[in-house]
């Protein structure tokens, strides 16, 4: 039988079926003899030369991080409140390596687990919230510092330690959610 | 070594945050794309799919209206639109397990964790281009199979039924390509 090539080929059985869709990619993919043209290198050149803009960029984000912050300490960590503060932190917790605040990320993602895993988000004490955000910022802002690298890490290793104890006590049901939680990532760090 | 013609493949990327959208297009016009399309939330995405017919949809977890699950599980309907059997990438700051296995099981082809790198978006575009996996249609699932290996030490019941088509193997585009010569 004669398949057409712009048809999924479908193989039935008794609970599933395998469906090849057609491979219309297939013609962009070649081999070269030799690496000269590098497009990771040309990649990250681009990338280089963006990186002049990353300093502001996070500026912005800690703007909008602050903003969120002042709106949950005036209404509470509530609704849209709330979810304004957790993208705020999410956002900046994966976009601060590639601007050049790896530990500004680190904070930021034990927020994000704060706000994210405490059952009733009336029990999030605000001042771990201040901390939180305050640590984000001064990491950002004494980024220049020569001692800024072992600071930052001191501070978000504390953050991360007391923002697992609170969830291991706001969760006495869900601890083994929570060790999975402050587990390695499961996804290997490709930042590099 | 394997090359991907970047300047015929379109993508389209769904990220609500505009810094985002930024480093990702610089990459893929560094990897030598030209036609790169944008979207700033999930509902905008569904309508650029439709309208772009993208080769590659790249998209971020957590945007507002609905989320890039949600808009992973709308493009894998088959049938309810021109390509349901596009490679999806997710570009995310989630990295736990369950967040990992959630995004598989809504039919992502490529998970992918912020912080990101030009080395690993690469990699992620070359294994969809190169390396398509069949789709597996269920009672629930529709997507890429998520068996990406046999595991000859596994200990269980078949879950698939229907005799011996459980594991396809399907030689890989890149073990196909010979250098010329």
């Amino acid at each position: 039988m004669k398949i057409k090539a712009d048809k999924p080929t479908v193989a039935t059985y008794a609970d599933h079926e395998v469906i090849t869709p057609p491979h219309k990619l297939r013609g962009l993919v070649s081999a070269v003899e030799s690496g000269d043209d590098d497009p990771v290198a040309r990649a990250e050149r681009a990338l280089e030369t963006l990186s002049s803009e990353f300093s502001s960029w996070m500026d912005s984000e800690c703007e909008r991080l602050e903003t969120a912050r002042g709106m949950v300490a005036k209404r509470g960590l509530i609704g849209k409140h709330r979810d304004d503060l957790f993208h705020a932190a999410h956002d900046i917790k994966g976009e601060a390596a590639t601007f050049g605040f790896p530990y500004a990320g680190d904070a930021a993602n034990s927020l994000c687990r704060l706000i994210e895993h405490t059952p009733d988000p009336a029990r999030v004490p605000l001042d771990l919230i201040h901390q939180h955000v305050d640590a984000v910022r001064a990491i950002i802002r004494e980024a220049a510092r020569p001692d800024a690298e072992a600071v930052a890490q001191r501070l978000t290793g504390k953050l991360r330690d007391v923002t697992e104890d609170f969830l291991r006590r706001e969760n006495p049901d869900r601890l083994d959610e929570i060790e999975s939680i402050f587990a390695p990532s499961i996804t290997p760090d490709e930042s590099a | 070594m394997i090359r991907i013609d970047f300047n015929r493949l379109r993508f389209l990327v769904i990220d609500d945050n505009a810094h985002m959208r930024r480093i990702l297009r610089t990459l893929l016009h560094g990897f030598g794309a030209r036609e790169v399309y944008e979207a700033e939330d999930g509902a905008a995405g569904l309508e650029g799919f439709t309208h772009y017919i993208p080769d590659i949809v790249i998209t971020d977890w957590a945007m507002p209206i609905f989320d890039g699950l949600e808009l992973t599980q709308m493009i894998r309907q088959p049938g309810a639109n021109a390509n349901p059997y596009v490679p999806i990438i997710m570009l995310t700051g989630h990295s736990e397990k369950k967040r990992v296995m959630s995004a598989r099981d809504a039919g992502v082809t490529e998970f992918l964790a912020k912080p990101i790198s030009a080395k690993s978006l690469y990699q992620r575009i070359l294994n969809v281009v190169a390396n398509p996996r069949p789709f597996i249609k269920t009672k629930n699932y529709f997507g890429p199979d998520r068996r990406r290996n046999v595991n000859p030490n596994y200990v269980g019941p078949e879950r698939r039924k229907g005799g011996n088509a459980d594991v396809i193997k399907q030689q890989a585009l890149l073990e196909k390509v010979k250098v010329p010569g």
